[in-house]
């Protein structure tokens, strides 16, 4: 016979694991990831080589220097947060400030917290907005698509998609009032982030990841319906001013936002309400940002907004006990 | 997330059955021990008072223990034999504590020492009836081991108009229920009657599982000629065995927090509580055995077995063929809720009705990490808790605020530790708060209880000290005799 110690049950266990799940984000990641590439060519692959390997290497430097295991750096969470910031990014970021912008992330947006789920903020939108206010010209010059050619002489790689002289063009997001043509926009085919141009495959990613019970539909669809809603009234008061619902959605970071950097569970509320209030303030600071403020994009900062507010939400809004009449009563109550 | 069946009550989680591994065989009912250790301290801490000593001769059936009030269920020899030893010894409790124990050899005979005509509950009335149960140690058989003919009466108090049988059976590796209600349906069936007379309600429903439709068609059979039985399928989600997820389902009402379901109306009782009722009743015969499923991955073959109470968990595990692989856990009660043996010598109780034997394979375990808040556990909660924040303010040693966010509406039921991506032990967290919370709540009473006691010894002191005085002034007043010892007896 063994030793047996008193251990409380359950003496089962589902399976899961943190590192499971992380692994499977970055999974429903990568058609987006793998597209940029298609469409941006060599210089985003540097972008997303550079972050990975820098928020790997900041990881484990923080983790030798907190004397934890250094396996833990590839626990995914690393990796997931590159993923997320190099996909944020222009594909013409010179890498250097790429990785600058990943280390950031790692050591300051998560480590100095504590590790992988004591971080207050998103570490990916943090490390993205330190580098907007750090280097404005380059995160917003954004590169042209230069889609390769294939053709009967088989693939062909112009010259932008091999990073040799890239065109820069304005993003929809600079005039997103005079937008007409949503279906370029779902497909990704205009210059933008190298990682969210693609509504369509982003949200793929998205209902494999509510399918497989990673994430919860609430901040997603919450953060659609906060930014349609308010956009679609504004573009029906003053169309020339306001962009539509549609264009709003599918341009910029809101797809990326709605289904992997929103609800980013460390960061993010848990109860079904919390997360509908959590996604439906995120849709709204986006819109609000974008139409009112001076940014041309406001997705990281909605995010990190409503970050702030989690720990509040999560204090307030709990799910209801089980058989409880209301709320408010056992909030008052015990 | 994609199915569209409305389930019953939010949160549960579908942990894998292993049901099949003891399914289909009947239960086996030749084990006998060749001794008995019957344990002298109940589950709820009280002390049985010993009725019989070393060297007595006791048989089947004889009452050999018993309690200073209802609470405290009598105990009967479940063995002919002889008493050979009053000593302590192991419990079941997982921490190993011992307590007084009587031994009794077993000589291998089966027939009871007594015998009754069987009667008819129709003839009794419920008090009758009640008392009954309460004499032949009934004791709620799905774990809990609360006395079943206290439950009736006060039941009976409440008015209770529905009575609910438990054949949920949630939890995985345990068929004992399944089993008993394919194989002794009818005696079911009598006992929850039985049940109705004494509680005086009229409608009985029986929730089962969907995962058992042996058990649904053999209750379904002998149920038809009464018209007040009723029968629901309940999809299996675990807890569904819980008494007010089960209520919720089959009846939908949701009972509030802190009430009983009696307060509602409805009484819960296990399936195995209604055959033991119908013995009682029917026969006068006590509870003596039970049947539990002996199971797990480590079991050589793993079975249903009706187990005198009292036979060692070692006894039991040699008459399954023994263990096929080191078993790293031994666990009383199914993997979710059970409790961890101490040792293999442990005696069988009233309320364990499974024996699990795991191998490190099946009990998955691994070293907890950080919480990474990703809500799964507010997700699986079925009580609507927000397990994460309970486990943050426990392991701070703040009560109080676990208290807040739900731990006194926690059932322990274990699918937060169980769905935990980082491994947490959550349960273990809310039982070590919940055991410091009943400690405070005890000292509490015993040091209101010692001040009340005190000032009720200061006030008779003082009440004394002035009759004292009193009898003193009246004495120099009145010298007479006589008058003195007329006052002194009327003080």
């Amino acid at each position: 016979m063994s030793k047996i110690n008193p251990i409380a049950a359950p003496h089962t266990h589902s399976g899961t694991s943190t590192t499971n799940i992380m692994y499977l984000v970055v999974l429903a990641l990568l058609p987006a990831a793998l597209y940029g590439v298609y469409l941006f060519g060599l210089p985003a692959l540097t972008v997303l080589a550079s972050c990975i390997v820098s928020a790997l290497i900041a990881e484990l430097a923080c983790l030798q220097l907190q004397g934890k295991r250094s396996l833990a750096a590839l626990d995914g969470s690393a990796l997931l947060t590159a993923l997320l910031l190099a996909m944020s990014l222009p594909a013409s970021t010179p890498w250097w400030i790429a990785s600058f912008g990943c280390c950031f992330a790692v050591t300051l947006g998560k480590q100095v917290y504590g590790g992988l789920g004591h971080n207050p903020f998103n570490p990916a939108m943090l490390g993205r907005v330190m580098l907007l206010i750090c280097f404005p010209v380059e995160l917003t010059n954004w590169q042209a698509i230069s889609v390769p050619d294939i053709g009967a002489q088989g693939i062909m790689l112009n010259q932008a998609w091999l990073g040799i002289d890239g065109i820069s063009a304005a993003t929809p997001l600079a005039n997103l009032n005079q937008l007409t043509n949503w279906q370029d926009l779902a497909l990704g085919k205009h210059a933008g982030s190298l990682g969210e141009t693609s509504a369509l495959l982003i949200a793929l990613g998205g209902v494999f990841l509510i399918w497989r019970g990673i994430i919860r539909p609430y901040i997603p669809l919450a953060l659609i319906g906060g930014l349609f809603v308010p956009a679609t009234i504004a573009h029906m008061l003053s169309p020339n001013d306001y962009a539509s619902g549609i264009a709003h959605l599918l341009s910029g970071g809101a797809m990326l936002a709605a289904f992997f950097i929103a609800t980013d569970m460390v960061t993010s509320p848990t109860s079904p309400r919390g997360q509908l209030l959590f996604g439906a303030g995120c849709g709204l600071l986006i819109w609000l940002i974008r139409s009112v403020g001076s940014y041309p994009e406001g997705v990281a900062f909605a995010v990190l907004i409503m970050n702030a507010c989690t720990p509040v939400i999560d204090h307030y809004l709990r799910p209801k006990i089980f058989g409880a009449q209301s709320l408010f009563k056992r909030n008052k109550g015990v | 997330m994609f199915n569209l069946k409305p389930k019953p009550f939010s949160g549960g989680v579908h942990p894998k059955g292993y049901k099949e591994l003891t399914q289909q065989q009947s239960i086996s009912r030749s084990f006998t021990p060749d001794r008995v250790y019957l344990g002298m301290q109940q589950r709820n801490g009280s002390m049985l008072s010993c009725l019989v000593s070393v060297g007595d001769e006791v048989f089947k059936g004889q009452l050999i223990a018993k309690g200073s009030n209802d609470m405290t269920v009598p105990l009967h020899s479940p063995v002919n034999g002889k008493v050979v030893d009053i000593k302590p010894y192991l419990s079941s409790h997982p921490a190993g504590i011992k307590s007084q124990t009587l031994v009794i050899t077993c000589n291998g005979e089966k027939q009871w020492g007594e015998d009754f005509p069987p009667s008819d509950y129709q003839k009794l009335d419920h008090e009758q009836l009640v008392q009954r149960v309460l004499d032949a140690g009934v004791v709620g058989l799905g774990g809990a081991g609360f006395p079943s003919g206290i439950k009736l009466r006060l039941a009976r108090k409440a008015k209770v108009h529905t009575l609910l049988i438990n054949g949920g059976e949630c939890e995985p590796y345990l068929t004992c229920d399944d089993r008993l209600m394919q194989e002794h349906a009818a005696e079911i069936i009598a006992g929850i009657n039985i049940m109705l007379k004494a509680i005086g309600a009229n409608k009985a429903i029986i929730a089962i599982e969907d995962n058992k439709p042996d058990a649904i068609a053999a209750i379904n059979a002998a149920s038809e000629d009464f018209s007040n039985f009723s029968i629901k399928v309940v999809p299996s989600l675990y807890p569904m065995g819980s008494e007010r997820h089960l209520i919720k389902a089959a009846t939908g009402i949701a009972i509030p927090p802190g009430q009983l379901s009696t307060a509602q109306g409805i009484l819960v009782h296990n399936v195995a509580t209604a055959k033991a009722i119908y013995q009682a009743v029917r026969f006068k015969r006590p509870l003596i055995e039970r049947v539990i499923t002996v199971s797990g991955d480590a079991i050589e073959s793993p079975a249903n077995i009706t187990v005198p109470i009292g036979s060692l968990v070692s006894q039991v595990i040699a008459e399954c063929g023994g263990l096929k692989v080191e078993a790293k856990r031994m666990i009383a009660g199914g993997p979710m809720m059970g409790q961890v043996l101490p040792s293999p010598f442990v005696p069988i109780d009233k309320s364990i009705g499974g024996l699990l034997a795991l191998s490190e394979d099946k009990i998955n375990h691994r070293n907890s990490q950080d919480c990474v808040r990703c809500g799964n556990c507010v997700k699986v909660c079925p009580m609507g808790l927000m397990p994460f924040q309970m486990a943050a303010h426990s392991n701070h040693d703040d009560w109080q605020g676990a208290q807040q966010f739900g731990l006194d509406s926690c059932l322990l039921c274990g699918a937060c530790s169980y769905i935990c991506p980082s491994s947490i032990p959550l349960v273990q967290y809310f039982q070590h708060a919940k055991s410091n919370i009943n400690a405070q709540r005890s000292m509490m009473q015993k040091s209101n209880l010692a001040r009340q006691l005190t000032e009720a010894r200061q006030q008779r002191l003082a009440k004394e000290a002035a009759a004292k005085k009193a009898a003193k002034a009246s004495k120099r007043k009145r010298p007479a005799r006589a008058r003195v010892s007329q006052g002194e007896t009327n003080e």
